[in-house]
């Protein structure tokens, strides 16, 4: 098995087979996860590249451990955004790395579509870990993961998507993948932070948080860049965090059992308030933990099965 | 004498659209004719099959130079419009240095004299230094050689100072071409906002931002009775608001490129940068408007915004880019094929839309092949079928989304001034 197309940019370069394959394979990684020695050898010799021009802790850890969990060696580049504009082209750096030897490449960039030009560009196969406003399949795969492992099915289930979708990869990969799996999507936000159309992808789009809110099986909650109201989009992080943020009194209107969901890292007491956070029916570290397992299936998938291996 | 016998003579400003001899004696048009016979001092070219036309006149076009050679000369610029058919060409004046001085007016007139493969005609910036504050000496740029003025790529901002610029020029008669664009309302977009910029997670650019600009200039003109030129007009409102206006008698004139006639935002999936342009391309419902605009004669002409990059600048993330398609060697086939094979516009309108309008908007003696008029004539053959390979483009910018597009309806030859055009292999 394994993935048809060479590069994984958007959700929509997987078939709902592949996905659902990633997701079974990530299971069993799950249990590499808890295990004493944390390492197989499937992987041995291969080398994959984390590219980042964005700042990264949470993904950029999770596929580096990933890659050493499966026993390929695991190189990080960290670009500053700064130098972009006077530094080396996106191009001529990835056939660099292409010509050390690369097998997969994972980027993360500030433009949309960047993995594009690279992927055309490089024989090693690209993982898209977030594109500018695009796309982020991985984090769409794990949150898929944690809500089967809670829900089993997620046929007629409602997910709200709350916050700042406009700017969001995360909300745009997770549409594709929930409407794949025959999701009720909703999206919610200030009109101000909702992209033009947004409702043709397939989804509920409401500016009250408490109709996104009603029945809701899961709550995703997004990260709102505190910078965005100085470019006018929302008046202030106060009356943000009073409208759109989640607290115990607005989280009562969903499902007693509605998971609470962020793809972090959380503003506390912005778009979601301590309380939530920590409560039982926050997943949020699980989805940390699946972040990884995820990243070990989908490197299996991706960087383990090679045509051209010389036995 | 340069005899062009058998081709089906295209000129509207006659109503001839039949099949006719041209005799050319020096560098003038000295008889037209059902069957001239050839005498022995005669150079004789049959053009069997072929459309003969009154020179083509791009009144849109970056030349690059002064400043910018990396992307564009002033000589590689003529050749691309050569080849693509054109006898004239207006040059934007958003060079390094800007055109706002008589030295860079002259420098580019002599230097497209020089090359003498196209009329040049310099279009000078309508603020110094293209900033929007101060006006130009639009009265000593004219006689240096300006044709026209604009700020292209860049509004001028100010209404206050858009009204004087349109009522200083009325003085003289001159032209203003505007580029409209709400630049605030335009933000930090980098395509059409819609489905696709939504889907692509890409910055979009609402049509409104062009909207209310058109609105603007068109009412400024309107109030203080002047002309003015709407450049590469992308949106169907955008023909709406000019449409009223004509009708209200205001003096208002626009042109369309053959990209925003020929491409959707769909086009911009795959975030290949040559598709990038400002403005951006817009919707399928856009296009169609663009193209009855022009078929009503609502939009006046054709006009590319031949916009060459360097590879380099080209080659980078969808957001980095700069803006622009190299678009001279491609404009007569792709209006070939969408405009007039499509059943848009009559072989008549085409070479209005090519010549003689561009040529009556400029106020320059063109556009015709009435027996005296200066023989400057392109020749199309409607029959010849090939694929665009920018690699074969004369232009420096390789910058183009049509590579690999077969079109139909290349042009094949020019005359300038009485003479064939012949360029390099």
């Amino acid at each position: 098995m394994g993935i048809k197309v060479k590069d994984l940019i958007s959700m929509s370069d997987l078939s709902v087979a592949e996905m659902k394959e990633i997701l079974t394979n990530a299971k069993a990684m799950k249990e590499i996860l808890k295990r004493d020695i944390k390492k197989v050898p499937t992987l041995r010799g291969r080398v994959i590249i984390n590219l980042f021009y964005e700042n990264s802790t949470r993904t950029r850890t999770s596929f580096e451990l990933a890659g050493k969990y499966m026993g390929a060696d695991v190189i990080n580049i960290n670009v500053s955004t700064s130098s972009v504009a006077k530094g080396e082209s996106l191009l001529d750096t990835a056939k660099t790395l292409d010509s050390m030897g690369a097998d997969v490449v994972v980027m993360r960039h500030p433009a949309s579509g960047a993995h594009h030009l690279l992927g055309q560009a490089v024989k090693a196969r690209v993982i898209n870990a977030g594109d500018g406003a695009h796309e982020h399949p991985t984090q769409a795969l794990l949150d898929l993961y944690t809500m089967l492992e809670y829900k089993q099915d997620l046929q007629g289930r409602k997910v709200a998507i709350i916050g700042d979708i406009l700017h969001s990869r995360v909300a745009r990969s997770n549409i594709l993948g929930l409407n794949a799996f025959g999701a009720q999507v909703w999206v919610c936000g200030p009109p101000t932070l909702m992209p033009a159309r947004i409702e043709d992808l397939g989804v509920n789009v409401t500016y009250k948080m408490e109709e996104a809110l009603a029945d809701a099986d899961v709550i995703m909650m997004l990260r709102i860049q505190l910078e965005r109201q100085k470019k006018g989009l929302f008046p202030s992080i106060r009356e943000y965090a009073k409208f759109y943020g989640l607290n115990k009194r607005k989280l009562a209107l969903a499902k007693r059992d509605a998971l609470v969901m962020h793809p972090g890292p959380m503003n506390r007491g912005v778009e979601i308030t301590a309380e939530v956070a920590e409560c039982c029916q926050a997943v949020i570290e699980e989805q940390v933990t699946n972040g990884v397992a995820v990243r070990m299936a989908l490197l299996y998938s991706m960087g383990g099965v090679k045509t051209n291996v010389i036995a | 004498m340069l005899l062009l016998k058998n081709g089906l003579l295209v000129d509207p400003s006659q109503d001839i659209c039949e099949k006719a001899d041209v005799l050319v004696v020096g560098n003038t048009v000295s008889q037209l004719s059902k069957e001239i016979t050839p005498t022995p001092e005669m150079e004789v070219l049959d053009l069997s099959g072929k459309v003969v036309a009154p020179g083509f006149i791009d009144m849109h076009v970056h030349l690059r130079e002064p400043g910018l050679e990396h992307k564009e000369t002033i000589l590689a610029g003529c050749q691309a419009a050569a080849k693509g058919g054109f006898t004239g060409l207006a040059c934007m004046p958003n060079t390094s240095p800007v055109v706002d001085n008589e030295g860079t007016v002259e420098l580019i007139l002599v230097r497209g004299q020089k090359y003498g493969l196209v009329h040049v005609y310099p279009i000078a910036c309508i603020t110094k230094g293209q900033e929007g504050n101060e006006l130009t000496e639009m009265g000593i740029l004219h006689e240096a050689g300006a044709i026209a003025f604009s700020d292209d790529g860049k509004t001028v901002k100010n209404s206050g100072v858009m009204r004087r610029a349109l009522d200083y020029a009325k003085a003289f008669g001159f032209l203003l071409i505007s580029h409209c664009e709400d630049e605030d309302l335009a933000g930090s977009g980098v395509m059409h906002e819609g489905l696709v910029s939504t889907e692509l997670g890409l910055a979009g650019i609402p049509a409104l931002s062009e909207e209310l600009i058109i609105e603007r200039d068109i009412r400024l003109a309107e109030l203080t009775k002047s002309r003015i030129h709407i450049a590469h007009v992308s949106t169907a409102r955008g023909v709406e608001i000019i449409r009223e206006a004509k009708k209200r008698g205001v003096k208002v004139t626009a042109e369309v490129t053959p990209h925003h006639f020929t491409l959707t935002h769909e086009a911009v999936r795959g975030y290949d940068p040559n598709t990038k342009v400002n403005p951006p391309l817009r919707t399928r419902e856009d296009v169609e408007a663009l193209r009855k605009g022009l078929a009503e004669g609502v939009i006046d002409c054709i006009a590319t915004d031949h916009a060459p990059h360097a590879r380099e600048e080209k080659e980078v993330e969808f957001n980095y880019a700069p803006c622009g398609i190299s678009g001279l060697e491609t404009a007569v086939p792709l209006a070939w094929e969408n405009l007039y094979l499509s059943g848009y516009l009559t072989l008549p309108q085409l070479v209005q839309c090519f010549s003689t309008n561009p040529a009556r908007i400029l106020g320059i003696d063109r556009g015709s092949l009435k027996v005296g008029k200066v023989a400057d004539i392109t020749v199309i053959d409607p029959n010849l079928k090939q694929k665009v390979d920018k690699d074969k483009f004369y232009s420096l910018g390789k910058n183009t989304p049509f590579h690999g597009w077969e079109l139909t309806g290349w042009p094949v030859l020019t005359i300038k001034d009485g003479k064939i055009i012949r360029l390099p292999e």
